[in-house]
């Protein structure tokens, strides 16, 4: 049963919310389908495993490492269109926030700030980035900056199409959402050794363990901001004859745009979140800054690039924050 | 009257079904083997909603559809623009059938000819007014300064004027409403599905909302089929009223027949508390005229006649039997001692009068004003009856044209 509010197809009809009571063959065929799941994998394991304290041992670690080796060698070529975009994309912004004046570059933040959140925060974004300044970070901040910029695009670019498929399809959902659980919560470390292994060592495996991580409040609140959207307005849209790419740009995707900017401003804190992380595997930029601090002991410089790190996530908060707000005054205006 | 066109048949609906459930047409087949929808929903789940529907609209008629919460009133009206797929039956608009229609050209149905008017709005909350109003013109692509002017027209139509640049939540319901309406008009569409339009306003700004919406209908000709649980509505909107129960129509016909002549329990429930003055019309208490005199008669002629009847006031009419006058016993008698010899050189030339088609309800304040009957007249002026003050208490109780004696 697809939800009302996403079915794309203007033949559509209100939810059919009546469940067949007489079906009892359904819950009994999902029992067995879910025995025959766990009988073929302990039947598995007894082939190919061996048996050890009472356990069939499941060798699961060497079909991920063959699994890997694989993608290694027959993939080499997908892996290295997606390195050599992402490190394009990252080192030219990289190069051109580094090329720019730095007071060119603060104005334009400022600039920035002061369009999308109003005075307070284009004041507060001023004093934050200059004292970054001060601290004699300006230029690792760049490049953390595009590191984050570059994460934050990949993971909108896919994020918001994703989450409209899920929205779109309940079938998209169930299999998406358990992914987005392990993307969050699978320890970091887990996807960095992989991600080295596909992409090598410096910026490009560190921005897509960024993505990782950053890119599931994306598509969830995409998802979720979609289906948010009344089920009378899409019946309302299709009633006037829309075709279902107007009701999604037209109906669906700007109602939902105020969740979709919750996402996004997500998406910049995960990814700030990740940049000590990334900064491990040669990614520089501040989080490379407090790793070397924490090689020697040096407290004050670790505390003064933490610092660093956490003005640029509040600005980006801050500013981030209003985005899906501001639109209708600024309109009506 | 008598030379009318035929009527156009703008809507037609035959034989619709509508089943909610996983499989409709095992539903629709148990019902068929005579199958209660109380016993099909308690053994399978199915909600059958609407149950071998029949009905045509008119063109330029004001369908009304009513009946209780649940009876199916929703799903039937978006069976007709095919927000949903009928399980069985046909829908034509203008002879063309809807219920196989899909894809671009259900939409370009959807666009130019039928519009929807929903209870609960429906705005768009992130649309000004006149991006509301301007949504199924924009859908359809019509390019923007044509938008903008067919736009402003409709909500000049319903008086947003000046409102254009608000957002709806900054609006009441009635305004709204009307924002709704004007998306419709806009459109400028044949036919017009309202569900419920003002089931949501209050009753204050319901009845002003009824008032301009038939001031707007008599300027804007279109077909409309409008749902109301509230019978006041339906009288006052309707030209033919459908009365559905459980999904199915259990009575068709024009406010009166449904007042007067209730087909079952059910509508007889529903129609108890109207007053029938609103609605049962002057046609059904008026009696033949006891005494016509015409013009050109004498007053002897007339006093004659009166007294022969017994009666103390009668109607004159013209040779070609048009009401020109009232007259009294007494006012006979003057005349005849002043050798008068025409009656209209004494009759008075104001007498009561009423269409036959009017409600009793209007006839009220006339009789109270005066003790002479009121002359009943067609189009032409023609005298065809007369509504004597017994006549029109007996109507107000339900006792039409119960004494006719003469
Ligand atoms: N999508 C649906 N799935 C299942 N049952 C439905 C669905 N839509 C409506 N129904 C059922 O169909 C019946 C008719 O509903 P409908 O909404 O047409 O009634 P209505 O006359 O418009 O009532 P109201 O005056 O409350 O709006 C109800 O019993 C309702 O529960
Ligand atoms: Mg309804």
């Amino acid at each position: 049963m697809t939800p009302p509010s996403t079915s794309p197809n203007e033949e559509t009809e209100t939810a059919e919310a009546v469940p067949s009571k007489k079906i009892t063959q359904r819950p009994f065929f999902q029992a067995l389908i879910w025995l025959g799941v766990a009988g073929f994998v302990i039947l598995l394991g007894w082939l190919l495993g061996d048996y050890r304290g009472g356990f069939y041992q499941l060798p699961l670690g060497g079909w991920v490492n063959t699994g890997v080796e694989w993608l290694i060698v027959n993939w080499a070529v997908f892996f290295d269109v997606i390195k050599d975009v992402t490190a394009a994309v990252l080192n030219n912004l990289e190069k051109f926030l580094l090329w720019l004046p730095w007071w060119s570059v603060l104005a334009l933040i400022i600039l920035l700030a002061w369009r999308l959140a109003g005075r307070r925060v284009a004041i507060f974004t001023g004093v934050a980035m200059y004292f970054i300044g001060m601290l004699g970070l300006w230029d690792l901040s760049m490049s953390t900056l595009a590191l984050i910029a570059t994460a934050v695009l990949i993971s909108v670019v896919l994020g918001i199409p994703t989450g409209i498929l899920c929205a779109y399809s309940d079938h998209v959902d169930a299999i998406e959402r358990p992914i987005l659980d392990a993307m969050q919560t699978m320890p970091a470390f887990v996807y960095l050794i992989p991600a080295l292994m596909f992409f090598g060592i410096g910026k490009v495996p560190g921005v897509i363990a960024t993505v990782i991580f950053a890119l599931p409040p994306a598509v969830r609140l995409t998802n979720l901001g979609i289906r948010q959207v009344p089920v009378e307005l899409v019946e309302a849209a299709h009633a006037f004859g829309s075709t279902s790419s107007q009701l999604l740009f037209k109906v669906q995707l700007p109602m939902a745009l105020p969740s979709i900017m919750a996402g996004v401003n997500q998406t910049i804190m995960l990814s700030l979140s990740m940049v000590v992380l990334a900064a491990m595997i040669a990614a520089g930029g501040l989080g490379r800054e407090v790793i070397m601090a924490l090689g020697q002991v040096d407290v004050g410089r670790g505390f003064v690039a933490g610092t660093a790190i956490i003005l640029i996530a509040m600005v980006l908060d801050r500013v981030t924050q209003s985005l899906g707000k501001v639109r209708r005054r600024a309109k009506a205006a | 009257m008598s030379e009318m066109e035929k009527p156009i048949v703008k809507i037609s609906c035959q034989n619709l079904w509508k089943v909610f459930g996983r499989n409709p047409q095992h539903a629709l087949n148990l019902i068929k083997d005579g199958m209660s929808k109380e016993e099909v929903l308690e053994q399978t789940g199915h909600v059958i909603a609407v149950r071998d529907i029949s009905f045509d609209v008119t063109e330029g008629e004001i369908f009304v559809i009513m009946g209780l919460s649940g009876s199916g009133k929703s799903t039937l009206i978006r069976c007709i623009n095919r927000l949903i797929k009928p399980t069985m039956g046909r829908i034509f608009i203008d002879g063309v059938d809807l219920s196989t229609m899909s894809g671009a050209k259900l939409r370009r149905t959807r666009r130019h000819k039928v519009c929807m008017v929903f209870q609960q709005f429906a705005l768009f909350p992130h649309r000004s007014v006149v991006d509301n109003a301007a949504y199924g013109l924009e859908v359809q692509g019509v390019e923007k300064a044509q938008r903008k002017k067919r736009v402003l027209e409709a909500l000049e139509m319903v008086g947003l004027k000046g409102w254009e640049n608000s957002y709806p939540d900054e609006l009441s319901g009635g305004m709204q409403q009307r924002v709704g309406l004007a998306r419709a008009l806009a459109v400028d569409p044949e036919v017009l599905l309202m569900d419920e339009p003002f089931g949501a306003l209050d009753p204050l700004i319901r009845r002003q909302m009824q008032d301009e919406f038939i001031n707007l209908m008599s300027v804007v000709h279109k077909t409309i089929v409008f749902i109301t649980h509230d019978l006041n509505e339906a009288l006052k909107l309707g030209e033919r009223i459908a009365i559905m129960k459980d999904g199915q129509i259990v009575q068709i016909g024009s406010p009166e027949e449904i007042v007067s002549v209730p087909a079952d329990e059910y509508v007889t429930e529903f129609v108890r508390d109207v007053p029938r003055s609103k609605v049962v019309s002057v046609r059904n208490i008026m009696r033949e005229p006891e005494l016509k005199l015409y013009r050109w008669q004498g007053p002897k002629v007339a006093l004659h006649a009166m007294s022969e009847k017994n009666i103390r006031r009668a109607f004159i009419v013209d040779s070609w039997g048009r009401l020109s006058g009232v007259i009294t016993l007494n006012e006979v008698a003057r005349a005849i001692v002043r050798h008068v010899q025409r009656l209209d050189e004494v009759a008075r030339e104001h007498a009561l009068q009423i269409g036959p088609d009017q409600a009793i309800e209007e006839v009220i304040p006339l009789a109270a004003s005066s003790d002479n009957p009121v002359a009943v007249v067609d189009e032409g002026g023609r005298l065809i009856g007369e509504v004597p003050r017994v006549a029109l208490l007996l109507g107000m109780m339900g006792k039409e044209n119960s004494n006719d004696t003469t």
